[in-house]
């Protein structure tokens, strides 16, 4: 009875590992195959169309890449927006969730109350859009920075980490004479350090990948981040619809490793910082967000 | 120094002074969000109204519901709802049990690096932009040499093209957010199984509990709170139906099924100037989610639940 029941789960924790494997392979094989695709020859891909293993390593798309002048230049441009834009957003954020996580502050609940509410209903697109327009902030990165400086989502989950450093600790400091900035400084953000590193890679994330605000407040082509340009190669100039049967192969198949380059571009950074903030995550972003 | 205030208003303002350095910390966040958030929902006034960019808000027609009713009697009404909701039941019921399932899946893993690894994959598709995944999907599924279109074609004989068949549009967006989300939606869940006591499942061996017998009798009643708040605050996005990804995805051989609320105030709003009009359909949709969301969090607690509030 007991060996059967043994042989069962084993049988089970088997067939768990590889169906968990090949979820993982899955989330993992595109980037492979677009990092494969985008160093072999405009002229393999063209004859033989998938091209797993190429004869013949070409660079000749970064090359293309480099010479185009416009996309090394946004990738400056989102390095610029995501470095300074993550920068507003720690320290906003920090700022307002140090006060919200003193349990005897005056007026927390309305506070805390309006934060959330914005969580639940907001005014949407076109109501924000006048809004940025009206404080002149269109065609400059400020619209990109200003409208998304706080996530009320990483706010409560901030002042939530903040709520568990003891309290004697903040007392110790009052004690010796120190001010709630000291505080702050001294006390709460070194003992922060794992959310902080968390919220920084959600909030530069969010930068890096953001598109939709660029478009909607950046009329310059020369301001657009990156993935601006990845949507502009890869969905208007060879879509997979019937514009790009209009286009003569010769033109389109080049413009394929080129677009699997720049699709390389678009995610390698976020893919080189990810592993080092990893271990920050069960850290920093599970305090708090789950009800004891 | 007389006060009209009584004795409880001095302490507030006994505190208030000690606390002042607070308060001043409060100011970027306060007007932050003041601007940001609450003057956009000031601004929903202009649905009220015909706006004119060069007359401002405050010298604008007044026209009542004017744009309301034209909203409501277009025949683009229905089609918006209907592509909005079934894009939203897609999820809700393709998506939304996926994280749960292969959270539990995790946790019945043994080996710590392993599960390292797997984790660390399973996340990675989080972080990557809907431009990258919608560009990925473009090159794969392209008519012209997309891998998928050539072993479709090698195993059919057919060439398709998935992204131009409005069919296949809804599927696509589907197993995109699979793909992207199942695998960080586990974090919640996973954390939620952390917490469960690990002497119930001793006890559970004990009495000769197999492990369906413990996933059903443990496991899941100690998650359940967790799904339930998932499942509402689902529910506050649920017309939402992933603006970026639904903009991206959309081209005019799909419009009749991809056209959702957000994307049509994008267009006749931003792209045709129609600003009265298309935040009349923004606002609608937000206060239906409002709605959507203070109901089910009211059923949860009806039920018994905890809820969000």
């Amino acid at each position: 009875m007991s060996a059967s029941k043994r042989s069962q789960s084993t049988g089970f924790e088997i067939f768990n590992r590889i169906f968990l494997f090949m979820a993982a392979a899955a989330c993992l094989l595109p980037f492979i195959y677009v990092a494969i695709a985008s160093i072999t020859t405009p002229e393999e891909l063209l004859v033989k169309k998938v091209v797993l293993i190429p004869s013949q390593v070409s660079f000749a798309a970064y090359q293309y890449i480099f010479s185009t002048k416009i996309i090394p230049q946004s990738l400056g441009v989102s390095v610029f927006i995501t470095v300074f834009g993550t920068l507003i957003n720690i320290s906003m954020t920090a700022l307002m969730a140090y006060p919200l996580s003193r349990k005897n502050l005056r007026g927390r609940r309305p506070l805390l109350l309006m934060v959330v509410f914005t969580m639940l209903f907001n005014g949407g697109m076109i109501p924000t859009y006048l809004v940025v327009s009206s404080l002149h902030l269109l065609n400059s990165f400020w619209a990109l920075w200003l409208p998304t400086a706080i996530s009320a989502f990483n706010l409560i989950l901030m002042r939530n980490f903040f709520q568990e450093i003891p309290n004697e600790l903040i007392e110790a400091v009052k004690i010796d004479g120190g001010n709630d900035w000291q505080i702050l400084i001294n006390v709460i953000l070194p003992l922060s350090l794992p959310a902080i590193a968390a919220f920084s890679l959600f909030y530069a994330v969010g930068h890096w990948n953001s598109f939709f605000n660029a478009i909607l407040y950046i009329k310059d082509a020369d301001k657009w981040p990156i993935q601006v340009w990845l949507r502009q190669i890869v969905l208007l100039s060879s879509g997979g619809f019937s514009d790009a049967s209009a286009m003569s192969e010769v033109e389109y198949i080049p413009s394929v490793t080129t677009q699997y380059a720049v699709i390389i571009f678009a995610t390698v950074p976020v893919l080189m910082i990810y592993p080092f903030v990893q271990k920050y995550f069960a850290k920093g972003v599970l305090v708090g967000s789950v009800k004891g | 120094m007389s006060k009209p205030f009584g004795k409880t208003s001095t302490g507030i303002l006994r505190d208030m002074k000690r606390d002042r350095l607070l308060y001043i910390m409060l100011i970027p966040g306060v007007l932050y969000f003041l601007i940001f958030k609450y003057l956009p929902m000031l601004g929903i006034v202009i649905s009220f109204m015909d706006y004119m960019p060069f007359l401002g808000i405050l010298n604008s027609k007044w026209v009542g519901i004017k744009h309301f009713v034209r909203f409501f009697t277009e025949p683009m009404f229905f089609r918006l709802f209907a592509n909005t909701l079934i894009l939203a039941f897609y999820n809700l019921v393709f998506f939304f049990p996926l994280p749960i399932i292969l959270a539990l899946l995790l946790n019945e893993l043994s080996g710590k690096f392993f599960k390292r690894f797997i984790q660390t994959a399973l996340y990675i598709p989080h972080f990557i932009s809907w431009i990258v995944v919608v560009g990925i999907s473009y090159t794969m599924l392209s008519p012209q040499n997309g891998i998928i279109t050539e072993i479709i074609k090698a195993a059919t004989g057919d060439t398709v093209n998935l992204l131009g068949n409005s069919n296949w549009f809804r599927p696509l967006i589907t197993l995109q957010v699979i793909w992207k989300e199942t695998g960080w939606g586990t974090i919640i869940f996973l954390a939620a199984l952390a917490g469960v006591n690990v002497e119930l499942y001793e006890a559970a061996v004990i009495d000769g509990a197999n492990r369906w017998q413990q996933l059903v009798n443990i496991t899941l009643p100690a998650i359940k709170p967790t799904i339930i708040v998932m499942l509402i605050l689902r529910m506050g996005s649920f017309l939402d139906s992933g603006f970026e990804q639904v903009f991206l995805m959309q081209n005019p051989l799909n419009r009749n099924v991809s056209e959702v609320f957000d994307t049509y105030v994008y267009t006749s709003g931003l792209l045709n100037g129609q600003f009265s009009f298309s935040a009349a359909v923004g606002f609608f949709k937000s206060l239906i989610s409002l709605i959507l969301i203070l109901s089910v969090n009211r059923a949860a607690k009806k039920m018994g639940e905890e809820g969000l509030y």
